[in-house]
């Protein structure tokens, strides 16, 4: 994803003259063609997030659309007053951008896993929250967020993610997206989580179960809309998402539940325990023992459904 | 106009003894530390910005970010006699309702750059500012009023390096050094001195000066960018509470508020009443 990240920042940004890029002294070469295309419009600010979220702030207070970079832990939990005052209480249009999140960089170790960002970038005023499923949903997601007029956190990942949408869907911010059709359980997938929800699909119709699969791109604002027909609709729904199951997608669907009854269907979430994750080896491997899993996801709709 | 040095202390009696008047109406902290940045703020707000009070948006302008936002009532009196506002807004601070809060927040009134009040975020808005400046080719300058105490923060430091690192020459930080901060000396609590060694170090211009001299202040805030290539700090030698004899130096006025007969005291002593 950091690769079609850093393309269609240099697409935007060529066109929009008032984007400029600020780096957590990462991604270096990754910038190449953006500085090229865009010189003088590029900081490697060093391992210093505190001060480049504050500077992206003065930038934009000065008319210009900043976006910060880098791995997602630093550039989220590392300065998140900075983001909360200077972005979210200024509602300025800086965008946010955390790479290799979730547990993109398992191998690394938890210092680097980013399992709590959700949680704490939705609670803040004014921000909105956009995990991207692949690629394609990347650059929609740039693309509307450069034009947005507050503040946006892009939750991306690492790289060679696998790409779901043969073509660019319509895309909105707010607005989930249905990527395949189904009657029986409605599978609401955030961010990476994608392909891995599109991949239960096929072990639940040997079970008999149509399942749909939604990409809910945006967690802040919700779309509402969708879930208030959703709900009504489907004996099931079931979130997905690489984050802790504290404050993340399924407690933001959990929390519009409990404000708005649903008569019908049952509600469940897939996500992460409550605990630092120790020797995971690389994400795949982390997945499996985590139950980040097309399998887990189809035994936990199975389960849901046959119980009472 | 260029006002006199004479002028300029009159002034900055005026709102010495209409920030006095603030915090007993208001109830609001943070005296001493207003009082002590009081001459400061006049010498950039009457001679050294390029700003124009009726057009206080006007994107070519110079900037002040007043980082020491537990200091508001100083800002706010400020921009006020400045006429930036109706200067009757001033008896509505710290009420319910009023857009002047303890802490400035995000536009709340004309001439307020920034929200503040967490110390440390104020030098990093300013560097984002003057880097814009650099980018859209345009030549305003900002500068960043600081607390010593501040100077706590690791994000000061990381500011210092990156302005020192892009040779950002049109960034004054000025350090309101009036050796307290809530609880307690500031170079006890933290080993803060050398100060002036400890900006010279991080690659800045820097100028030690008395900050309650208007001759001094007019002097060093008039001539940024210095030639110097590099980002001008000026440590600002100040007294917190300076102007009321009882205030001074008395660390109590960070959180006390005065009463009627010390306001009275406080204006007779400053040459009002």
């Amino acid at each position: 994803m950091r690769n079609a990240f850093a393309h269609e920042i240099t697409v935007c940004a060529a066109k929009d003259t008032s984007i400029v890029v600020l780096s957590g002294d990462i991604g270096n070469r990754l910038f190449d063609s953006y500085k090229q295309e865009c010189p003088g419009r590029f900081f490697n600010c060093g391992v210093a997030e505190a001060n480049m979220t504050s500077m992206a702030a003065g930038l934009a207070m000065c008319g210009l659309r900043p976006i910060t970079y880098t791995i997602t832990p630093f550039n989220t939990i590392r300065c998140l007053e900075q983001i909360r005052v200077d972005i979210c209480y200024h509602n300025l249009p800086v965008i946010i951008v955390g790479t290799g999140s979730g547990l993109s960089y398992a191998n690394l170790g938890s210092t680097h896993h980013s399992c709590e960002d959700i949680a704490l970038l939705r609670v803040l005023p004014n921000m909105t929250v956009i995990c991207p499923a692949d690629v394609v949903e990347l650059r929609l997601a740039l693309r509307a967020a450069v034009k947005h007029q507050g503040p946006v956190y892009l939750r991306i990942g690492k790289k060679n993610e696998p790409v779901i949408y043969a073509n660019e869907p319509p895309f909105q911010i707010g607005k989930a997206i249905v990527v395949k059709k189904g009657t029986d359980v409605c599978l609401l997938s955030t961010g990476n989580m994608l392909p891995i929800s599109v991949g239960a699909v096929d072990l639940l119709k040997e079970q008999g179960i149509s399942a749909q699969v939604v990409s809910f791109h945006t967690v802040k604002p919700l779309d509402v809309d969708f879930l208030k027909n959703a709900f009504g609709k489907f004996p099931l729904i079931l979130t997905i998402e690489e984050h802790s199951l504290i404050g993340g997608f399924g407690s933001a669907i959990a929390e519009w539940l409990v404000d708005n009854p649903s008569q019908n269907g049952k509600f469940g979430r897939i996500g992460l325990e409550d605990k630092f994750i120790h020797g995971s080896g690389n994400q795949e491997n982390a997945r499996k023992i985590l139950g980040l899993t097309s399998k887990s996801i189809a035994d936990k709709a199975i389960q849901l459904l046959s119980s009472d | 106009m260029n006002y006199k040095v004479s002028e300029l202390e009159s002034i900055a009696r005026q709102i010495r003894g209409k920030v006095v008047e603030m915090s007993h109406k208001s109830g609001g902290a943070h005296l001493g530390s207003a009082l002590s940045c009081i001459d400061i703020l006049v010498a950039l707000y009457w001679r050294a910005l390029k700003i124009d009070p009726n057009n206080s948006r006007v994107p070519d302008r110079d900037r002040c970010v007043f980082s020491k936002g537990h200091a508001s009532m100083a800002l706010f009196a400020t921009l006020g006699f400045k006429g930036f506002f109706p200067i009757e807004l001033l008896d509505t601070y710290a009420k319910p309702g009023s857009c002047l809060e303890e802490h400035p927040g995000p536009g709340c009134a004309p001439g307020v750059e920034a929200a503040t009040g967490s110390l440390g975020h104020g030098l990093s808005l300013g560097i984002g500012m003057s880097l814009a400046a650099r980018i859209q080719s345009k030549s305003y300058n900002n500068f960043v009023l600081m607390s010593d105490g501040e100077c706590n923060e690791g994000s000061v430091w990381e500011a210092a390096m990156f302005a020192a690192g892009q040779s950002l020459d049109n960034v004054c930080a000025i350090i309101d050094f009036n050796k307290w901060q809530a609880t307690g000396r500031s170079c006890e609590i933290m080993a803060l001195e050398p100060l002036h060694e400890k900006w010279r170090s991080f690659g800045w211009s820097v100028y030690e000066i008395d900050g309650h001299d208007m001759n001094a202040l007019v002097e060093v805030l008039t001539t940024v960018p210095d030639g110097s290539g590099k980002p001008v700090a000026v440590v600002s030698h100040t007294i917190k509470g300076k102007g009321i004899s009882f205030m001074e130096d008395d660390n109590n006025w960070h959180y006390r508020i005065p009463k009627a007969e010390e306001v009275h005291l406080a204006k007779k002593e400053l040459g009002l009443l």
